[in-house]
């Protein structure tokens, strides 16, 4: 694979992610605020939020210092080359470390090292997975360690919460969850949650949801209940933006369920800050711009 | 309503806030996280006066202009991280402002009751925003030992933006929110 339009255009693909925040999440932050009592603090906070949202689409820097961990998901057609494009990414890696597009935010876990270009053995994360169609789709997701850190997995049944394997199971974990993290990770928050699957594919699916746009409903008619009878609820809490008290303790909830084997049940919940950095785009046979994605 | 806070933070200054009050703070500021905050609390010397000062807990994106500092970005980090080390802090330096994300725990709580101190909360996220506020950069110590992001940026700011959520009577805001959306959840689950 020649070079061609490939680095360029994934580390737009970086820089676009890092500096704005996609359309359909800055609209729920916007519809959430009319909810929200005027003067209150979540006003206060979520106005906040899109003056700093809108400051750095305009000065072209980091929406967040955290510029958080970054997944990238491929869907490459047969036969793709996926060394190369792994190659092309680190590079645009670095070059947007370099560029003050991400914040040197790899360690060593063992010496505590910083690497300064961001490329470590699980950074940046690939994903593959192949396609039938020619052009090659590109997702990038950049997490805050602060939202990270509020993730969690349930094994159940879990006495301590009353929840059975069954999905008022799924509920209480999900609320529980939600209640653990308060306004820490950044409230108002996305959960990616994933029901059954083991350990290591149900936190890797419960990411995926974050893929989903805000408004998409799971196809499973049961899930799709679910996701809206825990907006719902939480809108109910009261912990609010920050956690400083207000109705918008979430922004989005996505569902979704992995088999399983009998003897467990795990439900695994992947929380994400305000400040869900989600890009892609499609790339010709060349890395050239086909379609910018969200 | 917005209360405008100015350097330097008096115990008089201090005990005049209540918890849920908004603030904007105008003078100096110093940021300080896990680093600085183990090296005070080991007997480490500290390089300026922190009595009636405020710390930030954030770790700033910093780039030279010209010879010059400028912070491109500095939002608040998670403030629980300093909780074995911040009581400490606080009795021997009389700090009076913490700020940062998140809250802190008992320890510091009552160390502000006991010699005057009030956490506020900054709004996590808003890293560019919070920077805009950043009028000038005195200084930077420990840059050596630490690096950029740990080490001690002595700053100027107007018009930053907080609500204190532990004041200087020792009510956290953190604290009673809690306990509501625990009822809250209760309620909802029963
Ligand atoms: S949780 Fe998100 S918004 Fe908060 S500091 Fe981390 S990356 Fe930024």
């Amino acid at each position: 694979m020649k070079n061609g339009h490939w680095e360029k255009n994934l580390f737009q693909l970086i820089r676009r992610t890092s500096v704005d925040l996609p359309s359909d999440v800055e609209a729920v932050i916007r519809r959430a605020l009319k909810k929200e009592r005027k003067g209150s603090h979540a006003w206060w906070v979520l106005n906040a939020i899109l003056e700093n949202v809108a400051l750095s689409r305009k000065n072209d820097t980091p929406i967040c210092q955290d510029t958080g961990s970054l997944t990238f998901y491929f869907g490459v057609p047969v036969g793709f080359d996926t060394n190369a494009i792994v190659a092309h990414t680190r590079a645009a890696v670095a070059k947007a470390t370099r560029q003050g597009y991400l914040r040197q935010n790899t360690i060593d876990s063992v010496s505590g090292a910083s690497y300064d270009t961001n490329i470590g053995s699980a950074s940046p994360v690939f994903i593959f997975q192949q396609q039938a169609r020619k052009k090659v789709d590109v997702r990038l997701i950049m997490k805050g360690g602060g939202s990270e850190n509020m993730g969690s997995q349930y094994s159940l049944p879990d006495v301590g919460i009353h929840a059975d394997r069954d999905l008022e199971g799924v509920r209480r974990c999900i609320l529980d969850a939600v209640w653990n993290a308060q306004g820490n990770g950044c409230a108002p928050g996305i959960l990616g949650v994933c029901i059954g699957g083991d350990r290591a594919t149900g936190y890797k699916h419960s990411k995926e949801q974050f893929l989903r746009r805000l408004a998409d409903k799971s196809r499973v008619k049961a899930l799709a209940r679910l996701e809206e009878k825990i907006m719902k609820d939480v809108f109910k809490l009261g912990i609010g933006p920050m956690g400083l008290g207000g109705k918008t303790t979430l922004l989005g909830i996505k569902i979704d369920s992995l088999s399983r084997v009998p003897a467990s049940y795990f439900v695994t919940i992947s929380y994400m800050c305000w400040a869900f950095r989600r890009r892609g785009v499609l790339l010709g046979p060349e890395g050239g711009v086909h379609r910018w994605l969200y | 309503m917005i209360k405008e806070l100015e350097y330097p933070f008096t115990l008089a200054k201090i005990r005049d806030l209540n918890v849920g009050q908004r603030v904007t703070i105008s003078g100096r500021l110093f940021t300080g996280r896990d680093r600085f905050h183990k090296y005070l609390f080991d007997g480490g010397k500290c390089p300026v006066d922190l009595k009636d000062g405020a710390i930030y807990h954030a770790g700033p994106v910093a780039i030279r202009r010209e010879g010059v500092w400028v912070i491109r970005v500095a939002g608040p980090t998670t403030s629980m991280r300093e909780e074995p080390y911040m009581s400490r802090i606080i009795e021997q330096h009389r700090v009076r402002v913490i700020i940062g994300k998140g809250g802190m725990g008992e320890m510091t709580r009552k160390a502000c009751v006991k010699y005057g101190c009030v956490y506020l909360q900054a709004i996590g996220g808003a890293a560019g925003l919070l920077a805009e506020s950043i009028k000038e950069v005195h200084g930077v110590h420990l840059l050596a030992e630490f690096g950029a992001a740990e080490a001690l940026w002595d700053l100027t700011v107007k018009g930053f933006s907080a609500v204190v959520t532990i004041d200087a009577s020792g009510k956290s805001l953190h604290r009673r929110i809690e306990r509501s959306s625990k009822k809250a959840l209760e309620k909802i689950l029963k």
